[in-house]
């Protein structure tokens, strides 16, 4: 592929989108989605921390974390991860869409992404809400209760703050994917995208897909822990 | 600039990738001693791949593009794998079994 | 020299200072240049902020006993001067303002490929500084600038969220630099400007950047979870609950340890531009320092754990990591053998920056080489955590990195400004910062070895005639960095203007107007040479002094 390109923009004939140090539109959206891809990479080595950490202590404490499977919720988590899955696609077809220059279903499956990503932090506060009933939340004092494995209980304290936090990183994330989807959907309403111009549609469904990835990843490592494991 | 998928092939993908996660359910449910947590990371790389691949159209990026989502991930089990050499060798994962 | 012209309101060609002004067309400027220029006043203040931090460190050890502040006080000065140091100036400093300036016009582009995100870099930066500032002027914090837990997370009593949300934030604006020199450099070049005519600078700034986006996100989250720690009162780092606080040091050093190399890196590429300049030579193996820059990168990513041998971190770990820091040393001696290969029979002129860069290689190859004493297990064992492990660092840190930016400001000063500077102070300078910085830090491998420790506000009395020269070269030093501090803001208006190439050097940035213009060339250059293409050495006799 060519990284170098040549023509001076002609001043008559770009597009208004066409922002003044790039040569041309190809280049421009080249550089766009690279730059989105470099980030994800910063994103995977974000969360690849988390992991990392979440790794050695579950590989530490294999029975601790395997006697907080019970109090996850699977159906929650299996729920989350086909609603995800679902706006995955509503959103790769609404790039398809502004690929095509199809404005309604642009507009559509924008709104369909978004009610999914809602409809995926809800079933959180429904879940985070059992954990506080359950007394599950070691993060604040006096919401932590493990009476029924006591031998487990500080080392699934461990356990119980790593899926708080990154199922708290990860629906930050989705919250500002949802913040990126409004804009995009704005800008599709005035009309901005053509079969010339998309690229914020292509770079903001990126991000979308990736917090996806990170959610799949998520769902076995958190909820089905040793599930065949009676220990309790 | 570069293909885009059919509507067709997306939605085979979704139902690929919604089939899988039953799968993952449910094999989490049959005990497999340590090859659980195998099984289960195995079908999330394969979910991820399909993600990558077709929603994320990396099939028809360009090599550099291709590198750099290589690249990251990579970085990640460098990452993992030397967290481990130190744990392993320290001995502190139980029979160096996560479940 | 020359007559120093008074007269500022000369006629000048439009350029990138005078095309517009007012506050708003800094503030909410898009063009590289001027976000380097609103970076260099940024890390310059950072930099004297960590100095003053510094001489009261130095003040401190005139004497044995601790008697100029007690113990927590002393820890807060080595904290801050760390913390401020570290990730407010020496990250930032060279991609942030020469890269900044110069990676788009050496590869013949217009800007950076975002411009609008080198802007939020600079915003990212100065609301991380506010955090730390904010931190300082509260009271400080005492933790070490490496927040090492339990401590950091659960025992100290000073605004230790506060400054880890300052590096946090900060860390946001080092990704975004590094994102856009990679983008920038992969689909912005001119045409002929193939990857084997880049300038070394560029490949250093590139390898700088694939560090920045690889590793600034494990130390974001690090520091992240220690300030959730703190703040919610649950221990992952605590031994207590069953955490492990030398899972905390391998996530940290995970990141800084290739962080040394974020600073250096950029430093070695100034090195390369001034020592083929000023020997008016070609680089001598150009593949060489370019894959250096490279192979550092990389292997960077797997040596941290020689800062953690005593830890308690496993024999076979250390094992491991001490093989690939004796590794990771060779692509750095490759590029000293290279750049002395490039001055033999060249032309050389000591003018200022090549003084600096003369510096850099000496100093930098003791630091250098004081690092493999380090990663040798054994000898780790005995001098880690005492003033030998200071003075190594600051050798490569100060040694090396600041004298390469101070190198580098000298250089491209008159590009960025249109204004020479006054050669013989420049040269008077370098002069004390070398004499100063090896008065201060010298001794300190003395002190260190014979068991010193660091971050101790007393010693034992035999130490204290080397502190006391350690402090007299710290003032030496301070003078150093003042003087240039002086001379360069005089120059901006009582300095000779400069012309397009005072120093007669090869490179696409040369071929602008000092100023450069906004949009740096009138036309997309076409690069037809390799890069460094100086005439052999039988044409010129000394051509590098200023016209």
């Amino acid at each position: 592929m060519s990284d170098t390109h040549g023509a001076v923009a002609e001043h008559s004939e770009h597009s208004p989108h066409l922002r003044h140090h790039f040569d041309d539109m190809a280049q421009q959206f080249d550089a766009a989605t690279l730059g989105m891809w470099v980030f994800l990479l910063t994103e995977i080595m974000f969360f690849g921390g988390m992991f990392g950490a979440y790794t050695m202590y579950r590989g530490m404490y294999p029975e601790a974390f395997a006697s907080t499977s019970q109090y996850m919720n699977p159906l929650f988590g299996a729920m989350n991860t086909a609603v995800l899955i679902v706006s995955s696609l509503t959103m790769a077809l609404a790039v398809r869409a502004s690929r095509l220059g199809e404005q309604k279903s642009l507009q559509l499956f924008l709104i369909l992404t978004m009610i999914f990503g809602i409809a995926f932090l809800v079933i959180k506060g429904f879940e985070y809400h059992e954990h506080w009933v359950d007394m599950k939340v070691p993060l604040f004092p006096g919401h932590w209760n493990y009476s029924e494995a006591p031998q487990f209980a500080q080392q699934a304290q461990i356990m119980f703050c790593f899926y708080f936090f990154m199922t708290g990183f990860h629906a930050l994330h989705m919250v500002i994917g949802l913040g990126l989807m409004t804009t995009i959907f704005v800008m599709a309403r005035k009309g901005t995208f053509s079969t010339s111009y998309f690229a914020p549609v292509e770079i903001s469904g990126l991000y979308w897909h990736f917090v996806d990835i990170v959610w799949i990843f998520l769902f076995p490592l958190l909820y089905l822990i040793g599930r065949t494991k009676k220990l309790i | 600039m570069h293909s885009i998928p059919s509507v067709r092939t997306y939605v085979i993908v979704w139902a690929i990738l919604t089939v899988m996660t039953f799968v993952t359910y449910y094999v989490a449910q049959i005990e497999l001693g340590a090859w659980n947590i195998v099984v289960a990371l195995l079908i999330a790389f394969f979910k991820m791949m399909l993600v990558i691949m077709i929603f994320m159209n990396l099939k028809a990026d360009s090599a550099l593009t291709k590198l750099f989502a290589a690249g990251g991930f990579f970085w990640m089990i460098l990452l993992l794998g030397q967290f481990f050499i130190d744990y392993v060798s320290r001995g502190w994962m139980p029979n160096g079994r996560m479940w | 020299m020359s007559t120093a012209l008074q007269d500022p309101q000369v006629v000048e060609t439009p350029n990138y200072l005078n095309q517009e002004y007012g506050w708003k067309s800094w503030l909410f400027t898009k063009d590289h240049k001027r976000i380097a220029v609103l970076y260099i006043i940024s890390i310059t203040v950072m930099f004297f902020i960590g100095g003053v931090f510094a001489s009261l460190i130095r003040l401190e050890l005139l004497t044995p006993q601790g008697d100029l502040v007690n113990s927590d006080t002393y820890n807060k000065f080595f904290t801050m001067h760390g913390v401020v140091m570290v990730f407010f100036f020496l990250i930032p400093s060279i991609p942030a303002t020469l890269g900044n300036f110069f990676v788009p016009m050496m590869i013949g582009a217009k800007d950076l490929a975002f411009p609008r995100i080198n802007l939020l870099s600079w915003y990212i930066y100065i609301v991380g500084a506010a955090f730390a500032l904010a931190a300082i002027v509260m009271g400080g914090v005492d933790t070490g600038w490496t927040f090492y837990t339990p401590f950091s997370s659960t025992y100290s009593n000073t605004f230790v969220i506060t400054a880890a949300m300052g590096v946090f934030i900060a860390g946001f604006s080092s990704i975004l630099t590094g994102l856009n020199f990679i983008v920038t450099v992969h689909k912005m070049r001119a045409p002929g400007m193939t990857w084997g005519r880049l300038p070394l600078f560029v490949w250093a700034n590139y390898a700088t950047s694939l560090i920045q986006v690889l590793g600034t996100p494990v130390v974001a989250i690090t520091l992240a979870l220690v300030a959730l720690e703190r703040a919610f009162h649950i221990g992952i780092f605590d031994p207590a609950i069953g955490g492990d606080p030398i899972l905390f040091q391998h996530m940290f050093w995970f990141y800084s340890h290739p962080a040394v190399y974020i600073m250096i890196l950029p430093g070695m590429g100034v090195i390369s531009e001034l020592v083929t300049c000023f020997s008016r030579k070609g680089i001598f193996g150009y593949p060489f320092i370019a894959g250096s820059s490279l192979g550092i990168a990389i292997i960077g990513f797997l040596v941290w754990g020689h800062h953690m041998f005593v830890t308690g971190m496993s024999m076979y770990a250390s094992l491991y990591f001490s093989l690939l820091t004796m590794l990771v040393a060779v692509p750095s001696a490759i590029k000293i053998f290279n750049w002395t290969a490039t001055m033999f029979r060249g032309s050389i002129s000591f003018d200022t920056p090549m003084l600096y860069a003369f510096g850099f290689i000496g100093l930098f190859t003791i630091g250098g080489l004081t690092g493999l004493f380090l990663a040798t297990l054994g000898v780790d064992v005995h001098v880690t955590d005492t003033y030998f492990v200071v003075a190594h660092f600051h050798y490569v840190m100060v040694g090396g990195m600041v004298l390469a930016y101070l190198g580098g400001m000298h250089f491209w000063w008159p590009k960025m400004t249109g204004r020479l500077y006054p050669e013989g102070w420049g040269r008077f300078a370098a002069l004390l910062v070398f004499a100063g910085f090896n008065l201060t830090f010298f001794p300190q491998f003395i002190t260190g070895y014979l068991g010193q420790p660091r971050r101790y506000h007393a010693y034992a009395p035999e130490f204290q005639v080397l502190n006391v020269m350690s402090t007299a070269g710290a003032s030496v030093l301070a003078l150093g960095y003042i003087i240039p501090l002086i001379y360069l803001i005089w120059s901006l208006k009582y300095g000779p203007k400069a012309g397009d190439n005072p120093w007669k050097a090869k490179g696409l940035e040369w071929q602008t107007s000092s100023p450069p213009p906004t949009y740096n060339f009138e036309k997309t250059p076409i690069v037809t040479e390799e890069a460094y293409a100086y005439a052999s050495h039988d044409e010129h006799t000394s051509e590098g002094g200023l016209k």
